[in-house]
């Protein structure tokens, strides 16, 4: 008889997060980046849901809608962040923002 | 469905408790009164604009204030006819005696035929009020008729009845449960819910129909009439609410709107400021709300039922120290809503507001909301401050002090509107004071007589205003009575019945007041169980001879002498004089409804104290207060102070002042060379009330900079004194260490080194300012290999 | 699918190739976004790693989860994401500038980040199981959230609104 194991979703989510993360860093473009971020978010709602099931509780599935909900608070900011620097400086890549320059 | 209490478990919250149907079955449907005033102020808010205007007759009136004035009218109507049915209710309820329960005839259709109509039944009430039976236990059986004053009969499944010893109305619904704890709503109608809805009703129709003409052509004039109304289905839920959750957001909502309403003209940066200052200075006080509400909330069992919370209270089921605590909570609320002393410095900036908005918050809304609560959560303040049988407790004495600074306050003021409203506030310290001594009734009849006298004045003062396009009395005011007559003539009558003159309706109320405060004992009068604040009586006294003074500095700046301002005033029209006409009526007779026991007749023959016998409660959910016995010598001796305040004010300003302008061939409002000027004591007497006790100077200037000054001044002084020294010090040591240093050591020996060292730091500099690109994805990703770098080290090491 | 899975005889197999397939389409769809240089394509592709994501909620059993994933994700989020590419008037064919330098950083660090996730998962969890037979319904969640969450659910609600007033006082032009 086939187990699932609990091991196979988290090291999916690991493996999203990790693309993410190299999303976030290696992406000019802001709204990739923000993109990246909700790969981010995204495995972390697997990691919740996943832990959520395997211990036959409730919580993890309702944080992660909370996750959800706080992410489309995010994109919203994060886009209004973008179109801001957008107006602000005619670009959204972020290798050329560099105002904070040493 | 069992019916409320058995207090020691967690109470049981009954849902409905009917009236039979009917003519009174408006009692059960109160709610729809708010209703009809929120559904008003959205159809104004979304449709008002668009509708454009209406003709009525030859004139066209905006449609906003059309719709407006039609359903607060319809609530007018409405409050009517719960009233009567309030009056049939409440007398055709069994008494505390049954034999002494007459069947009750044909319906008062207004209180005063009812006041004529049911004489007999009632005769035992005042002498023994049948508060249940005295040891406070909440629910009796129907069979022992003798203790409960009223009585719900509630029929349960199986036929066995309980009996609730209210005669309130109570209907409900459960609005949500989380956690274990159950969200009530539902509305509470019983005497106080059907005054408060008489006032506000009614004050809110005379100043709608006063605002068509006053704001008329204003740029915000839907947005006005969506607020007035807002205000008013605000408060008219706030009267009828049945739990805590409901109040607190009824409460809330009134503070809006009144924000809305005295920044109504926004643009003007003092209009703004006194917005938010009424709204701070609000939001100290309902954090006390919310707090005292949360106590209430857990001390009773988790229950957020008002009437479940005054039971137990009564019933001594709740702690006395958890009460107390509670208490003095809620009275931090009433001290910011009511413009209690120290907390009061909003209310006469919120003459920032329209007129007839002041007349609303001062009269009707607002500021009663404070009073109102106190008088419904009555038993936790009387249970919790003790008022029964002390002399002192922090909410009388607050109450008392009010009412004294307040009115003194009120000397000193140019402008007509701030007159009126440290005359409000004085006024409310007699009604805070009145439930801090126990004297229920007197403070609600105050309520209610007040209501009446000082929306007259304010929408009088904002008729002469209207009219000379200023508040300002010594500047622009001025011999107005032959300009206006109508307003004059209101005005006056408005101000004898605030200054309590026999037999004006703030005679009566303000007498009441005094007496159950039971000073002294003297007089004859006695506060009944309630003990004896002398304390309380004296201020009283001393407040009420302000009062009569100051007004008639109001009456004699705007009125009399020589009109100082510009152009041509006129009598403001009919939707201004009617208003002002029709609550000078009330002002000048609605003292009649709650006569003294006794008075006339002399003997107990039902007429009188009708306000007491309506709006009191009777119920296991009202504390056992005690009625003082009215005292002649008091009224006369209250009388005599309260004609020699206006009597020395009238010699000042119609003898001196008047002789004095005929001197200097012009309008005075002063002596040039009064007392104020010549004697040091009493200039610094004025200055102090001119600059209100300095309590703005000592919230913005004390506490907002005392904070931030100190700590600034400290880092200013440690800066100068501290490390100044030690730098000039350590400098010139080192100048002169260095001079010879240079010479002989460095210039040949460290130099190279130096140097070097220089060079190398800054080459690390420069080295180090790399990593500073500004670019936040490297930044970024110096953090997750760092955290990727200590992650692994932690599995590693654990 | 899902109920039906899960009851059926050893649900478990067909199960385990439909997350496998899955968890492969995900891989690829992700690694697709961070790499194209297209943007529209990005988002594109994150539309299968979103809607992957809600596949795998529901072989977990959290029907609801998956559904409101479905809902707010694809339905809203992508969407605001096209509206901002739109509104920063990006390239909409191939961006050269999409691609970076920094490839090689990024990459070590998102590679150190999966072996440390993977040793501590593998580690920790070695061969536990998921053995849950049912799917939560609605109702359960609701009821979790409005009883033990209710503070978190208020919280994340003055989140939102905040949000909600932040993301108009940043954006707007005044």
């Amino acid at each position: 008889m086939t187990e699932v194991y609990l091991n196979q979703f988290l090291i999916l989510a690991a493996v999203l997060f990790s693309i993410g993360v190299y999303g976030v860093l290696a992406r000019r473009n802001g709204v990739m980046v923000l993109m990246s971020i909700e790969l981010i978010l995204n495995s972390v709602n697997i990691n919740l849901v996943a832990f959520s099931a395997f211990r036959g509780t409730l919580g993890g599935e309702v944080f992660a809608l909370f996750v959800i909900a706080v992410a489309a608070a995010e994109v919203g900011v994060g886009l209004a962040l973008v179109l801001l620097l957008y107006r602000n400086s005619k670009t959204i890549d972020f290798s050329e923002v560099d105002a904070m320059k040493g | 469905m069992k019916f409320l209490l058995a207090a020691s478990e967690v109470p049981e919250v009954s849902f409905t408790s009917d009236v039979g149907g009917g003519f009174n079955i408006i009692l059960e449907y109160v709610w729809v009164i708010p209703l009809i005033m929120a559904l008003s102020f959205a159809v104004i808010l979304f449709f008002g604009k668009s509708l454009g205007s209406i003709k009525i007759g030859d004139s066209e009136t905006p449609a906003s204030s059309t719709i407006g004035i039609a359903a607060v009218g319809t609530c007018f109507l409405l409050s009517l006819w719960a009233g009567a049915a309030w009056i049939d209710h409440r007398d055709n309820f069994p008494e505390a005696d049954a034999t002494s329960v007459l069947e009750h005839g044909g319906d008062g259709e207004h209180s005063d035929d009812a006041e004529h109509s049911d004489e007999a039944e009632h005769s035992d009430e005042e002498g023994a009020p049948a508060y249940f039976d005295g040891d406070g236990a909440p629910l009796v059986d129907a069979s022992v008729g003798g203790a409960g004053a009223a009585a719900l009969v509630e029929a349960g499944e199986d036929g066995h009845s309980e009996v609730h010893a209210s005669v309130a109305i109570l209907k409900g619904f459960t609005w949500f449960q989380s956690g274990g704890h159950e969200f009530t709503v539902g509305i509470l109608v019983d005497g106080p819910t059907i005054l408060m809805l008489f006032v506000v009703t009614l004050i809110s129709l005379l100043v709608h129909i006063y605002s068509t003409d006053y704001v008329h052509g204003d740029r915000r004039y839907t947005h006005f009439f969506a607020f007035l109304s807002l205000f008013t289905a605000s408060m008219l839920f706030l009267i009828m609410s049945r739990s805590t959750v409901q109040f607190i957001t009824a409460w809330e909502l009134v503070g809006v709107c009144s924000f809305a309403l005295i920044g109504h003209w926004w643009e003007e940066k003092p209009n703004s400021d006194a917005a938010l200052k009424a709204f701070l200075t609000n939001r100290v006080g309902d954090m006390g709300l919310l707090i005292g509400m949360i106590i209430l909330y857990f001390a009773a069992g988790r229950t957020f039922d008002i009437m479940t919370i005054n039971e137990m209270a009564v019933a001594g089921e709740i702690p006395r120290n958890t009460l107390l605590i509670a208490a003095l909570c809620l009275t931090a609320a009433v001290m910011s809503k009511s413009g209690q002393f120290i907390l009061h410095t909003w209310l006469p900036d919120a003459m920032a507001g329209p007129t007839p908005v002041s007349a609303l918050i001062h009269a009707a809304t607002m500021v009663v909301a404070g009073v109102y609560m106190i008088a419904r959560l009555y038993p936790v303040f009387f249970e919790g401050f003790a008022i029964s049988g002390s002399s002192i407790n922090a909410l009388a004495l607050i109450g008392a002090i009010t009412v004294v600074f307040g009115g003194m306050l009120a000397f000193v003021q140019d402008d007509i509107k701030k007159v009126l409203a440290y005359s409000t506030v004085s006024q409310l310290g007699y009604m805070v004071m009145a439930l801090g001594v126990g004297a229920w009734t007197a403070a609600l009849f105050h309520l209610f007589t007040h209501a009446f006298f000082k929306a007259g004045l304010f929408l009088g003062a904002g008729s002469v205003a209207h009219s000379v396009h200023s508040f300002d009395m010594k500047k622009d005011m001025g011999g107005m009575r032959k300009f206006m007559p109508t307003t004059f003539k209101t005005f006056v009558i408005c101000s004898i019945s605030l200054a309590g003159v026999f037999p004006f309706a703030g005679f009566w109320s303000k007498d009441e007041i005094l007496v159950g405060t039971g000073g002294w004992g003297l007089f004859g009068g006695s506060g009944g169980s309630n003990g004896a604040y002398t304390l309380m009586l004296v201020m009283g006294l001393v407040g009420a001879m302000l009062t009569g003074a100051y007004m008639t500095r109001v009456i004699y700046l705007t009125f009399f002498g020589e009109f100082r301002g510009h152009g041509h005033p006129h009598e403001s029209g009919k939707r201004i004089t009617i208003p002002l006409v029709i609550l000078s009526v009330f002002a000048v007779g609605a003292g009649l409804l709650n006569l003294p026991p006794g008075f006339i007749t002399g003997e107990e023959a039902g007429w009188q104290e009708r306000f007491g016998h309506f709006i009191e409660p009777q119920s296991a959910a009202f504390p056992p207060i005690g009625h003082a016995t009215p005292s002649y010598t008091l009224a006369i001796v209250a009388s005599i102070l309260g004609l020699l305040g206006p009597a020395i004010a009238v010699f000042y300003y119609f003898n001196r002042v008047e002789a004095r302008s005929k001197v200097e061939g012009r309008s005075l409002t002063e002596l040039p060379d009064g007392l104020t000027s010549r004697v040091p004591i009493a200039k610094a007497g004025h200055t102090l009330l001119a600059e209100k006790y300095y309590l703005d100077h000592l919230y913005t200037d004390v506490i907002a900079g005392g904070t931030k000054g100190p700590v600034a001044d400290m880092a200013d002084w440690s800066n100068k004194h501290l490390i100044d020294n030690v730098i000039d010090t350590a400098g010139r040591t080192a100048v002169t260490a260095g001079q010879f240093v240079y010479t002989k050591i460095d210039q040949p020996l460290v130099d190279g080194a130096v140097d070097g060292a220089g060079k190398a730091s800054s080459a690390f500099g420069d080295e180090l300012r790399k990593s500073q690109t500004g670019k936040v994805q490297q930044y970024a990703a110096y953090l997750f290999a760092a955290a990727a770098v200590l992650a692994g080290v932690l599995i590693i090491v654990i | 699918m899902t109920d039906a899975v899960i009851l059926a005889y050893d649900p478990e197999v067909p199960r385990q190739i439909a997350f496998f397939l899955i968890a492969a389409v995900m891989v690829f769809s992700a690694f697709r976004v961070v790499t194209t240089k297209n943007v529209v394509h990005a988002a594109l592709y994150l539309v299968l790693v979103l809607a992957g994501v809600a596949a795998q909620f529901i072989l977990l059993g959290a029907e609801f989860v998956g559904v409101t994933q479905v809902l707010v994700y694809i339905g809203a989020v992508i969407v605001l994401f096209l509206f901002g590419i739109m509104l920063t008037r990006a390239e909409l064919g191939d961006d050269e500038s999409v691609a970076t330098e920094r490839r090689g950083m990024a990459a070590l660090t998102g590679v150190l980040l999966f072996g440390v996730m993977t040793y501590a998962v593998v580690d920790v969890f070695d061969d536990q199981t998921i053995d849950r037979t049912e799917a939560s319904t609605t109702g359960q969640i609701g009821d979790a959230i409005f009883k033990e969450y209710i503070i978190p659910f208020e919280a994340v609600s003055v989140l939102l609104l905040a949000a909600l007033i932040g993301a108009i006082v940043i954006a707007r032009k005044d």
